[in-house]
């Protein structure tokens, strides 16, 4: 902090990174192919992200409460699962529940949710409890319930097929769209806008950042670890059961693969987002647009044509570039 | 040139950190075959001498001579080469390696096939063996590190130190974790080698063991030795009076305060659940009243308020406020029967880094009383800010704003950032935990004025302090702690410092000191 040179171009490259490289990447794929700069890429590419979008928004719960998080994508998979077994068509020929009737909306929604949420308090207990480190604790809960969507699809008469004939409203959910804008991003954008605000204006927001900077003081300050571990887990899996019901309604389709690497893709948006492995740090917007990087080089690189092999080799240069930028711009400040 | 009279001379040795001049102008020397103690109260300089000889340290000027030549000690390693080898303080074992492996590291004998070097698993057993058997030191030689109880991983260490065959072993503070019957070997064990001409360095608080096992005593203060006696020359009192020896300024506020006769706190039987921390502790304060916590490192006196304040399991013990019993099993329930608690570790347990120094303020508070900041469903930040703003300049803490992050502000800044924060909740029980250490001496003059104040508000202060002015100069009364036991409480007028340090270096003196 030795001189105010607010304005120099070094300064703006190492504090605006995250949107130059958008920017640039952008720019390239545009000058490649320029019907990138349509309308409806825009809405593809924000139809893509919304998922993961709320999926990195789980995470980064987690991650400024200080801990980590691998079972966002098996939970994703389960909550799908759940959600289109229960919006099927009373005539599709396998029925998972054959003996259901067809149930509204609401339902399949609300079992996602559940499970999320279920996950999540045993990602929570496991941690905040029983005192596995939290990357353990959340490798295992994930096999659990890869392990439990494996069995669940496996039952008669579905005998692990893909799930289908979905419901009209249910696919209407992650197909339609209000004023040419889908309604999944309505409702990611929904979810980004909460968050925000429940970690800045609140008391349990501020006291998750307290716990994620510094735990033991924030338990000295009278905080109840314990219970914000819980809270910042379960906040998490809900997203990422919400985001599988989602998934589902969007594809209108449902395997028990679904999800896989999800928890990757928005641990490196998070971080790419600004978001620290240590904790305390961390803000939606930024996230919002780490997710935003990686969907437009999933859609701009096969956009021009490149082999979707290259997006693995990209992606991963894109996390090396914007994390190193970022712990220059703290070993400036210090 | 040499000098068969001294194995180690350091002449003129000087070392400063940032802000302190830990060693100045040391002059020391040890002769050989003999048992050499170092003794000084808490920060006079011992553990950093020590690591100077050791190679942790290089000293800014000075030298060291071993048998009369003139050497530097680059590092550890090189001291061992140079035969000088150190049981250190904080046991420093590989806790998922075997006991022998802990013995031999970076020196495992091997044998060389085809340039591979194997392990020699046979030689190594049988070597530790021998050594354990010559020391009669009854451990495993199989058994992991991480399995032995401390005071046979202190044996562990005193064995290694040994089997470096060094002329010269240090040890720092080495009785500390052991038994009396481990003691008692040890000294065994220090006859042993002082008969093969090997000279010891021993560091401890403990006046008795000092005056039985050494036959030199030197003694520091504040960074210098104050002088070499041999041992049959002192006794107790003459060492207390040699180690304390300062004069007191008028570093402190006027005492203002008067404690009232009601019974603020009380504690009963309180017995850690961590079986070799405090035992059996009981004692109350008044409401009005300052009550200072002495004793030295390692007295368990930090176990003791974290366990009053719920940070810490006790598996015995009764707390009363007001004379009504309290179960206290965290700190929350701690905060909500008005008590605050200032940690020692200002940055382990203190500020939250990345908040501002406004968030760290309002941050108990918010917590504590989640209606108080409210404004609908959300933070009022007119509120908070306002609170903050108000503390900032009540403690004078230098800030940019109250928007800066706490990890920009210097030590004292945020020491009273985190004090506003507990000033914040009004308690009615403040409990100190080294309020000022590592902070200037004018911020330390400020939080004496708090703490006067507070008093004389009727409220109740705890403070736990290694600073013996401080602890002299603020306390109404002093309980004193050696290793985990309460030794006896000191009436602040007519404490004294070698009351103080006499109850610390051993419980058992009590009542010989207090009918002096």
């Amino acid at each position: 902090m030795k001189t105010k040179n607010n304005f120099s171009l070094q300064y703006i490259f190492i504090n605006y990174a995250l949107y130059i490289i958008m920017a640039l990447m952008i720019l390239a794929i545009g000058m490649m192919s320029p019907k990138f700069f349509s309308l409806r890429v825009l809405r593809d590419i924000l139809m893509q992200s919304s998922t993961r979008i709320i999926v990195a928004m789980g995470c980064m719960y987690i991650l400024v409460s200080g801990s980590a998080d691998l079972s966002g994508g098996r939970t994703v998979g389960l909550a799908a699962v759940i959600a289109g077994s229960l919006a099927q068509k009373s005539d599709y020929y396998i029925k998972f529940w054959p003996n259901l009737p067809e149930m509204p909306l609401i339902v399949p929604i609300f079992a996602a949710i559940l499970i999320g949420l279920i996950i999540g308090l045993s990602n929570g207990f496991v941690t905040a409890k029983l005192k596995v480190p939290s990357f353990l604790a959340t490798l295992s809960v994930m096999m659990v319930a890869y392990g439990a969507n494996q069995l669940y699809c496996n039952k008669a008469p579905n005998n692990s097929q893909p799930l289908g004939g979905f419901l009209k409203t249910f696919s209407e959910l992650g197909t339609g769209s209000f004023l040419n804008i889908p309604y999944i991003v309505y409702i990611a954008i929904f979810v980004c806008i909460f968050q925000f605000i429940l970690l800045t204006k609140t008391c349990l927001g501020r006291e998750i950042f307290a716990c994620g900077s510094n735990q033991e003081a924030a338990r000295v300050s009278g905080i109840n670890v314990f219970k914000i571990q819980m809270v910042t887990f379960a906040l998490a899996g809900a997203c990422y059961g919400l985001a599988g019901c989602l998934e589902a309604a969007r594809t209108g389709s449902a395997t028990s693969n679904y999800g896989n690497g999800y928890e990757m893709d928005a641990i490196a948006s998070c971080i790419v987002g600004g978001c620290s492995m240590t904790g305390g740090v961390g803000n939606v917007f930024g996230v919002f647009i780490g997710v935003l990087i990686f969907n437009i080089i999933n859609y701009g690189l096969t956009f021009i044509g490149l082999s979707s092999y290259w997006q693995w080799v990209v992606k991963g240069l894109i996390i090396i570039v914007a994390v190193s930028l970022d712990m220059r711009k703290y070993n400036k400040e210090n | 040139m040499k000098d068969p009279e001294y194995i180690l001379e350091m002449k003129n040795i000087s070392k400063s950190f940032p802000g302190v001049k830990a060693l100045d102008q040391v002059d020391f020397f040890v002769r050989p075959g003999k048992v050499h103690a170092l003794m000084g109260e808490n920060g006079a300089g011992k553990s950093t001498l020590m690591k100077c000889v050791f190679g942790m340290y290089h000293p800014d000027e000075g030298k060291i001579i071993i048998d009369g030549q003139t050497i530097s000690i680059i590092n550890p390693r090189d001291a061992l080469d140079h035969g000088i080898a150190m049981i250190h303080q904080e046991l420093q074992s590989i806790r998922t390696r075997s006991a022998m492996e802990n013995i031999w590291v970076g020196r495992i004998p091997y044998n060389q096939i085809f340039g591979v070097r194997w392990v020699d698993d046979k030689k190594l057993y049988n070597d530790t063996k021998a050594l354990f058997n010559d020391l009669e030191i009854s451990i495993d030689p199989y058994a992991k590190a991480g399995t032995l109880s401390s005071s046979q991983c202190q044996m562990l260490e005193i064995a290694r130190a040994v089997s470096y065959n060094a002329k010269i072993i240090i040890m720092d503070e080495p009785t500390s974790s052991l038994t009396e019957t481990e003691t008692e070997l040890l000294f065994r064990i220090i006859h042993k080698l002082t008969a093969k001409g090997v000279a010891i360095i021993y560091i401890s608080h403990k006046i008795d063991e000092i005056l039985k096992i050494s036959q030199e005593v030197s003694i520091m203060r504040d960074g210098k030795i104050i002088g070499t006696w041999p041992s049959d020359e002192l006794n107790t009192d003459l060492i207390v009076k040699r180690m304390v020896g300062r004069e007191m300024n008028n570093r402190f506020p006027a005492k203002s305060h008067q404690p009232k006769e009601s019974i603020c706190l009380e504690i009963r039987h309180f017995t850690s659940a961590n079986r070799h921390s405090f035992q059996d502790i009981s004692f109350s304060v008044r409401h009005g009243e300052i009550f200072g916590i002495g004793g030295l490192v390692g007295a368990q006196r930090t176990e003791l308020v974290e366990s009053i304040f719920g940070l810490r399991k006790i598996s015995n013990g009764e707390l009363l406020i007001n004379g009504n019993p309290v179960l206290i099993h965290s700190p929350e329930d701690a905060i909500q029967s008005n008590m605050a608690l200032l940690t020692e570790e200002r940055r382990a347990s203190g500020i939250i880094p990345r908040f501002s120094v406004m968030e760290n303020v309002v941050l108990t508070k918010q917590t504590a009383n989640k209606a108080y900041y409210k404004k609908g469903l959300f933070l009022d930040n007119n509120k908070r800010s306002a609170d903050a703003a108000h503390y900032v300049q009540a403690f004078s803490i230098k800030t940019p704003s109250i928007k800066t992050e706490i990890r920009y502000l210097s030590g004292g800044n945020q020491q009273k950032t985190v004090l506003a924060r507990w000033m914040l909740i009004n308690p009615e029980i403040l409990i100190l935990d080294e309020p000022t250490r590592g902070i200037d001496v004018g911020t330390k003059f400020e939080i004496y004025s708090l703490m006067e104040k507070m008093a004389g508000e009727g409220k109740t202060i705890i403070m736990i302090s290694s600073e013996m002015p401080e602890l002299l100069g603020m306390s109404d009364r002093i309980a004193v702690m050696c290793e985990g036991h309460l030794s006896g409480i000191l009436d602040g007028p007519t404490a004294t410092d070698e009351k103080v340090m006499y109850l610390a270096s051993s419980y058992k003196h009590e009542e010989e000191v207090l009918n002096k």
